[in-house]
């Protein structure tokens, strides 16, 4: 899932100054598992905005609704009339969900109240590891189920470097060193043939250096349907 | 045409030279300052030249902000001190490496040393961008490929002269997993290193069961391996090196020699005590290099002497490797071609 984080009150507020009327917008989907912007946050973060200002002698009048997903129009095509209304909206989505509502309602000051954060998973209740980079080559394949692009500090693709100790990586001794527990997987996997190929210089033309990626899927289209 | 330029010899260089005629070398290590000021680098040249066969010039060594290893090893060359140019990946893509390197050779540069890089969380920018387009094993083949291949990592031609370089990696035997160590050794002699330098050594004991497993997959027959020493300052050096810094092995009983050696001396003469901490690091350095020696397969020894380059004189002449051969010339021609 899509993990974020929410912003400081303060920073939030900041984004906010000069509007009156606010709408607090939360999503349904990835940021409601990971606790950061679903209705339960959009509903904390818009009382405490209205009390905050209220106690700072300038009340804003905050509201707050959440969508089930911010990240596709039919979900957000609804809220015109709301988000007409505000002088402006603090989304609780993703920076997709961000983006999406600041595409489709471009009038409206559209300001982000999370930061996204990483795609990963929660490894026990109330944390959050970084598990994929859409790098758009997958090479879970080759080690062992843990990617190293999204895991090793430095990308390695021939790792471990040196700086592997006691199993875990040498900038954070809270994180486990992804080459240290692919070569555990490999080698209980009697697969350590795998390590000993050099990966060659990695095509990161699939990844952000390639520019903004786009998939097209003919099958799939249906504004080319239509047009036949 | 390209083998005639160095005479058979891969880059030519004096590093080359000597460990091809069978020398036990001698590298140094020479890091430039945080600053524009080139003098710093000829005073360090001038305690290094003569008494080691090349010096390293670190690369942004630990993520800090230095004079280019390029633009010193530059200068290293004007004073008769052959560099070994570091090279990491953190801060330059393919493009930058390649280029800069071309720029190296030009300016007289023959040995390079590939590495990953230390991650800029130590250094002083820690909020900047890391590239790490290649890793160090992709580096090595892409500097051994322009080389030998005479093409970019692309796979285009190179037309005209090829930077030939003599290709190093480096080795941390003490890293973990220790078993999977010398097969990422092997990795690297696979890549084509020519030579490779070894982290800190200060667990010999450990090293020789290292160099047991590299000597059974017969790596030290293809490469050439340093083993990396360094002259302890202090007793506070030496701890902080045995239970901070992640890859070194530093037995206690290095500790405790330096810190019993103080003994007897007043704890207010704090230029006695220095002396004799001092004393005692050079003194097992050189107890280690001789140590070493006896490691089959150990081809020499990189001193890293870092920011007390003054230590290095009496390392080298204490571990009776001074004075340092002088390796079968180039013929004059092909050196003039070369450059």
């Amino acid at each position: 899932m899509i993990v974020a984080e929410q912003k400081p009150l303060e920073e939030i507020k900041g984004l906010i100054n000069e509007a009156n009327k606010v709408l607090v917008v939360g999503c349904g989907t990835c940021v409601t598992v990971c606790f950061a912007g679903g209705d339960k946050e959009a509903g904390i973060l818009a009382t405490s905005l209205r009390m905050n200002t209220k106690l700072e002698g300038a009340p804003k009048d905050v509201t707050h609704l959440t969508v089930q997903r911010q990240c596709e129009w039919e979900y957000i095509d609804p809220l015109r009339d709301q988000i007409g209304e505000v002088d402006a909206v603090v989304s609780l989505g993703c920076g997709i969900g961000v983006q999406a509502l600041a595409e489709r309602y471009p009038e409206a000051i559209i300001v982000p109240g999370l930061n996204t954060s990483f795609l990963g998973l929660p490894i026990e209740q109330g944390v959050w590891e970084e598990r994929c980079a859409a790098c758009g080559e997958c090479i879970l394949g080759l080690t062992g189920g843990i990617c190293p692009i999204a895991r090793c500090a430095k990308q390695l693709l021939n790792g471990p470097c040196g700086g592997s100790q006691n199993g875990l990586c040498e900038i954070n001794p809270e994180t486990p060193c992804a080459w240290q527990l692919i070569y555990e997987k490999l080698a209980a996997q009697n697969r350590l043939h795998l390590l000993m190929e050099i990966q060659p210089a990695r095509n990161w033309s699939t990844g952000r250096d390639g520019g903004p990626r786009k998939i097209t899927r003919e099958d799939l289209r249906l504004v080319k349907k239509e047009a036949e | 045409m390209t083998e005639n330029m160095t005479n058979g010899y891969k880059s030519g260089s004096r590093l080359e030279r000597i460990l091809r005629a069978g020398h036990f070398a001698v590298t140094g290590e020479l890091g430039p300052p945080q600053s524009a000021d080139g003098e710093v680098i000829r005073k360090k040249a001038r305690l290094l030249q003569g008494i080691v066969d090349a010096a390293n010039i670190t690369d942004n060594q630990t993520a800090i902000v230095r004079m280019s290893s390029i633009g010193a090893g530059t200068i290293a060359v004007q004073e008769g001190l052959e560099p070994v140019v570091q090279m990491t990946c953190r801060d330059r893509n393919r493009l930058a490496i390649q280029s800069d390197l071309m720029g190296a050779y030009a300016l007289g540069m023959r040995n390079v040393l590939c590495l990953t890089g230390d991650h800029q969380s130590f250094g002083n920018h820690p909020t900047a961008k890391n590239v790490h387009d290649l890793d160090s094993l992709q580096l090595t083949q892409m500097v051994v490929k322009m080389r030998d291949e005479k093409c970019f990592q692309c796979g285009d031609e190179m037309k005209g002269a090829e930077p030939r370089f003599f290709v190093g990696a480096a080795a941390n035997p003490f890293g973990d997993p220790f078993e999977w160590r010398p097969y990422r050794l092997q990795k690297k002699v696979k890549a084509g290193a020519d030579f490779i330098q070894t982290q800190l050594i200060f667990n010999i004991e450990r090293f020789a069961k290292y160099m047991e497993k590299i000597r059974e997959l017969g790596l030290h027959e293809q490469t050439y391996i340093l083993a990396g020493i360094g002259p302890l300052k202090s007793p506070g050096m030496a701890r902080y090196m045995r239970d901070q810094v992640p890859g070194l092995d530093v037995p206690d009983i290095w500790v405790d020699r330096m810190m019993g050696a103080t003994t007897g001396i007043d704890k207010e003469d704090k230029k006695a005590r220095q002396d004799a901490w001092r004393r005692e690091g050079i003194q097992i350095a050189i107890e280690l290099i001789k140590e070493l020696k006896q490691i089959e397969g150990v081809a020499g020894v990189h001193i890293m002497a870092i920011e007390w380059e003054e230590a290095v004189k009496p390392i080298v002449e204490g571990a009776e490797l001074f004075p340092r051969p002088e390796p079968t010339s180039l013929p004059t021609s092909d050196t003039e071609t070369a450059a």
